[in-house]
């Protein structure tokens, strides 16, 4: 702190340092009509993707294509399998975390996808993780599904053997 | 300097409340249409530049997932301003005058719906003296008002003919979300919400989007046989202490226009953002128009008034009766923070 000259009647007086401005506000969620679907699926216990004109799937799609700008809109089912294409170990505590550590987040590209999604893995020790590994998700119980992807509590390893990783986006020239 | 133009624009219907659409699915469509118009695809586009804010949306970095609508892979020269889209014009202008590149698409989307709008506004004051106070938006617009009155330099019913004026002129705008058609005596009727501000004194809370193509010299005129010519451009801020201006003028439009040239000849149109009706009365002052007959013919942001938006509206209804050959000359003018805090003034032209 910069020395602060005060006037004689407040000498000896605590400066204020700080301020305590609580802020709220309430916001009405417009999820879209493309994140709607997919959220639908995720309660029934389906993965959603959407295919765009260019070819590409994406999962979960907010609705337009990056590539070509244009609106995703025919749905493919896909399988709650998939591949490792990154992972982290996370080692410190944060506020709100609410998991033991350390425990692994992985990007994972399902099988028949373009776009990898973000979820924890488990049931593996941190030590055995690795890129190319294939996983499974693990459902909730049925009575518990909601349109949220903690509908899946997390992946595991499935057992098949390891595969070739191309990342997204590797190989791609313009 | 570099000759830019506007070359095509394109509005979404404004509405009260989007709640099919999320905010890209909501923008593709004019996204696509501006680019027809133009008959530009992404990959023609030198600098891409939008306007909003996360304030309206309530999370963070927003504008990002909003690219997707705009196709920005392989990667694309792009910029954002948290500020309505008028002053993403402004900086795809400055960065044609660099002559880099020579087309850049401009684009701004709101949705004042879901959150408490006026209240979301209050975030943008001084957060340690004002803000906490929670002043809401229509509050600090009927100071300013009752600031007008008291000066002798309006009545309340030079307020209800603003109000009439321009929802009876909306009547012809297809995107207007507010239009009707009642006098000045039926406006005065009405009890003052905010006192002395009326319901039809204040703007409708809007979702809505905008876009704009501009392209220099010969290329704006390859893309169309009358481009809207931007002659003249500049943005001002006043300080951010309400006590600190003189609220029945505004000094930061004055200059602006002084600088866009807007007093070097009569303008046919003028379209000025002004979402409270005793605020055109200031810009009119402000910007020497006098008793101008045309102004807001689109019945300006009383009609419709999109946060983020309503500034590069106001641009593209001038720029649109220029590319159709109805005026000659155009001002337009956008409006940003409390009061007229910040005013941007924009002169546009068609070729004689």
């Amino acid at each position: 702190m910069p020395e602060i000259t005060l006037p004689a009647s407040l000498q000896g007086v605590e400066p204020v340092r700080s301020v305590r401005t609580p802020a709220r506000l309430e916001y009405r969620y417009t999820a879209g009509e493309a994140t709607t679907r997919f959220l639908l699926g995720i309660k029934q216990g389906k993965i959603l993707g959407e295919r765009a004109p260019g070819g590409k799937v994406y999962v979960p799609s907010r609705g337009a294509d990056p590539q070509l700008g244009v609106p995703t809109s025919e749905q493919v089912e896909l399988p709650a399998v998939g591949t490792l294409t990154s992972f982290c170990v996370v080692n410190v505590a944060f506020y709100g975390q609410g998991m033991e550590i350390p425990y692994t987040s992985g990007l994972i590209l399902l099988d028949g996808s373009d776009l990898p999604i973000m979820h924890l893995i488990q049931e593996c020790p941190v030590d055995d993780v690795r890129i190319g590994m294939r996983v499974e998700g693990v459902w909730v119980d049925d009575a518990d599904l909601a349109p949220t992807l903690e509908s899946i509590r997390y992946f595991r390893p499935n057992g098949e053997p390891d595969v070739e990783v191309v990342q997204p986006g590797e190989g791609v020239t313009w | 300097m570099i000759d830019v133009a506007v070359v095509a624009t394109a509005q979404m219907p404004n509405v009260r409340e989007e709640t099919r659409l999320n905010e890209v699915e909501m923008l593709m469509p004019v996204l696509q249409e501006v680019r027809a118009r133009a008959g530009l695809d992404q990959t023609e586009i030198g600098f891409t530049c939008s306007g909003s804010t996360d304030y309206l949306s309530g999370q963070a970095f927003s504008f990002v997932s909003t690219l997707d609508g705009v196709g920005p892979w392989p990667p694309i020269q792009e910029s954002h301003v948290e500020m309505d889209g008028a002053w993403a014009l402004y900086e795809a202008w400055v960065k044609l005058q660099l002559g880099e590149v020579d087309t850049a698409l401009v684009y701004c989307y709101g949705k004042s719906a879901p959150g408490p709008v006026h209240e979301v506004l209050s975030r943008q004051l001084d957060p340690y003296h004002v803000a906490p106070l929670w002043p809401d938006a229509i509050s600090l617009a009927a100071l300013q008002a009752r600031a007008l009155l008291d000066a002798g330099k309006a009545t309340e019913a030079d307020l209800a003919e603003v109000a009439a004026r321009s929802r009876r002129a909306a009547l012809g705008n297809p995107n207007a979300q507010l239009a009707w058609d009642r006098s000045v005596e039926e406006i005065l009727a009405e009890e003052p919400i905010v006192d002395p501000l009326r319901r039809s004194d204040c703007p409708p809370i809007t979702d809505g989007a905008c876009a704009v193509v501009l392209a220099a010299g010969d290329r704006a005129r390859s893309i169309t046989d009358r481009p809207a010519w931007i002659r003249g451009i500049d943005h001002r801020i006043e300080p951010m202490a309400l006590g600190l201006r003189d609220l029945t003028r505004s000094a930061s439009t004055a200059t602006a226009g002084e600088r866009a040239g807007v007093g070097t000849a009569p303008p046919d149109v003028v379209e000025l953002h002004a979402p409270f009706t005793h605020q055109e009365l200031i810009l009119r002052e402000a910007l020497g128009l006098g008793e101008h007959g045309n102004v807001n013919p689109s019945g300006g942001a009383l009609a419709a008034n999109p946060i983020m938006v309503a500034g590069l509206t106001r641009i593209a209804e001038v720029a649109d009766r220029i590319l159709a050959g109805e005026a000659g000359r155009g001002v337009a003018h956008a409006t940003s923070g409390p009061c007229l805090q910040q005013n941007l003034v924009c002169v546009l032209e068609g070729d004689r």
